[in-house]
């Protein structure tokens, strides 16, 4: 062990205080200004401690939206958030687990052509191909619905290579014990392979759990019904290019509630998170 | 690498991999070669004729000057934002790394604003360095700068930078620490021994054996700075003042959805398709990852 002195110690703790500090202090000025009168943030006046709206502007903001003409409330935007994000996690994982299955275990023609398909998707994120999907989305009249806002972003080349690869790990003697037991396929999948899986799969639910809730572009182009809405697309939208008609306080809260879930998660989660991180890379 | 023990099924494998290989055959292949068709197609105005123009679409943008302001522009952004946010996690993660009391809470504090999404992100800066109402900003005119990066482009590709590079903090900590806990502490000591000191131990021991980790970092910060800025700056300026803020994908995205210009869009967006090729490849190509948790 490198001892290390006293002095050294004291600004090691002193640079990472520092370091916590910057990275929550815009989170801090959100919470604050949340909890203010809009008149005095918009006079820049805001008061660097909490301020007695919390109440109203919480419940504003859940239950009501803002003031504008577009009004939605942002509890129901979580809710589609929340729904787009499950159908993400839990459709990559299902979609994934089972095609790395197949490629794993059975031998069929085609297999490594199929897999390189999958595989070079990577290769292919929606930010090069918005306009061309957009289009193949609405002709499917899936524009502003669930399917639409979930379907085009379930592959997953990453989850494949990510159970492939645990897969090739497990033993071939637990196979044959089960083949013994007279189970097949599906019967192995499911009694075998999948609880051996568990860890994995929660690993990286807690990615794609957070991938999902953070899209953007995607919801963006696809939904155009404000009862669609998810939160990051809602709160874009609460900016007004005339500055003073933006209720502050309301985007505010709007940020801190877009951010709760997959904080928390992280948090709450942290071992998980950090092993689906290391092994996604995303 | 085969494993040993399979199954035999005609039809079940294609049945496992169809929902899969459906999916990734409707939105991603079909999309993409539509893009690529699409970039060599002149469609006018009312989407009543279209013509094929060979590489027409990809002359006129090589010509555009604003598309090389946005090229340079987006290699800028990336450049800036790779080398702030990897230099701070960094000193960050070293610190962390140090046999210090209450690490696993300084880590917990340090890695949650990965999972703040990029447009809340957009919206949580402007909101501090508002050029009106700004908690910040009140300061900086008080040191006598004339902020208002609505208006200064300067300023505004400044806040972008800033602001993508702070969400990126915490996934670049998180790597380097675990990059730092693979080394093993023996070669530390043993140049500790050799009568190293601390800051000479970082730049002839710790940080050589980082380099595969600081690679990877670089090749994935490149590819956050391209693609997962959009929401920050359509929050943030959207594309502005003028536009100096507009990088590649925000060029694709404005240029598809305002202008209709759908044949220039494709032939960006196949641009862009190669450069995430060149830059997956370099990541499957060059990068070891040894990285341990």
């Amino acid at each position: 062990m490198v001892e290390e002195e006293g002095f050294r110690r004291y600004v090691a703790h002193a640079i990472l205080w520092i370091g916590i500090a910057i990275v929550a202090f815009p989170v801090y000025i959100a919470i604050v200004a949340s909890t203010q009168d809009n008149a005095l943030i918009a006079n820049g006046q805001m008061s660097l401690l909490p301020g007695g709206h919390f109440f109203e502007v919480y419940y504003q903001t859940i239950f009501v939206g803002t003031s504008g003409s577009t009004r939605e409330p942002v509890g129901n935007m979580m809710l589609n958030s929340l729904v787009m994000a499950l159908l993400i996690a839990v459709g990559k994982i299902a979609i994934s687990i089972i095609s790395a299955y197949a490629i794993v275990y059975f031998r069929f023609p085609f297999r490594m052509p199929i897999f390189w398909i999958i595989f070079i998707t990577l290769m292919l994120p929606v930010e090069v191909r918005i306009y061309p999907t957009y289009k193949i989305v609405a002709d499917l009249h899936m524009l502003d619905s669930y399917a639409g806002l979930a379907l085009p972003l379930i592959a997953s080349a990453t989850a494949t290579l990510l159970f492939r690869q645990f897969f090739m790990t497990v033993p071939d003697e637990l196979l044959e014990a089960s083949r013994i037991d007279g189970a097949g396929p599906l019967r192995f999948f499911w009694d075998t392979l999948l609880p051996l899986s568990r860890t994995n799969m929660a690993a990286l639910f807690v990615i794609l759990f957070i991938l999902g809730w953070n899209q953007y572009l995607w919801p963006l182009l696809i939904t155009t019904r404000d009862d669609m809405q998810t939160i990051q697309v809602g709160i874009r939208k609460m900016i007004t290019t005339t500055d003073a008609l933006t209720e502050w306080p309301v985007v505010m809260a709007t940020a801190v509630l877009a951010m709760l879930p997959p904080v928390f998660v992280v948090v709450a989660m942290q071992r998980l998170f950090v092993r689906g991180l290391v092994e996604t890379e995303k | 690498m085969q494993k040993q023990a399979i199954f035999q099924a005609k039809l079940l494998p294609y049945a496992l991999v169809a929902p899969q290989l459906a999916i990734v055959l409707i939105f991603f292949y079909w999309p993409a070669a539509q893009a690529v068709i699409q970039s060599f197609l002149l469609q006018d105005a009312f989407g009543l004729s279209t013509s094929f123009i060979w590489f027409d679409n990809y002359i006129e943008l090589f010509q555009d000057p604003a598309y090389y302001e946005a090229i340079v522009r987006t290699f800028f952004f990336s450049f800036a934002i790779a080398v702030s946010s990897l230099s701070f996690a960094l000193l960050l993660a070293v610190m962390a790394d140090k046999p210090l009391r209450g690490s696993m809470l300084y880590r917990t504090l340090l890695i949650w604003p990965y999972a703040v999404a990029p447009p809340v992100v957009g919206v949580l800066w402007i909101f501090m360095l508002h050029p009106s109402l700004g908690v910040l900003s009140r300061y900086l005119r008080g040191m006598g700068v004339d902020w208002n990066p609505l208006l200064d482009g300067d300023q505004a590709a400044a806040l972008i930078i800033l602001a993508a590079a702070w969400k990126q903090i915490s996934y670049n900590f998180l790597f380097f620490l675990a990059g730092l806990q693979a080394i093993p502490k023996s070669v530390f000591e043993a140049a500790a021994i050799d009568g190293a000191r601390p800051m000479r131990r970082f730049w002839t021991v710790t940080f050589p054996l980082l380099s595969p980790t600081i690679f990877f970092l670089l090749v994935v910060n490149i590819v956050y700075a391209f693609f997962d800025t959009f929401g920050i700056i359509d929050t943030m300026t959207r594309g502005g003042p003028g536009t100096s803020t507009v990088t590649l994908v925000y060029k694709v995205y404005t240029d598809g959805l305002l202008g209709g210009n759908l044949g220039s869009s494709a032939a960006q967006s196949v641009i862009l398709m190669v450069m995430v090729i060149v830059l997956t490849g370099i990541q499957f190509r060059f990068v070891e990852r040894k990285v341990t948790y």
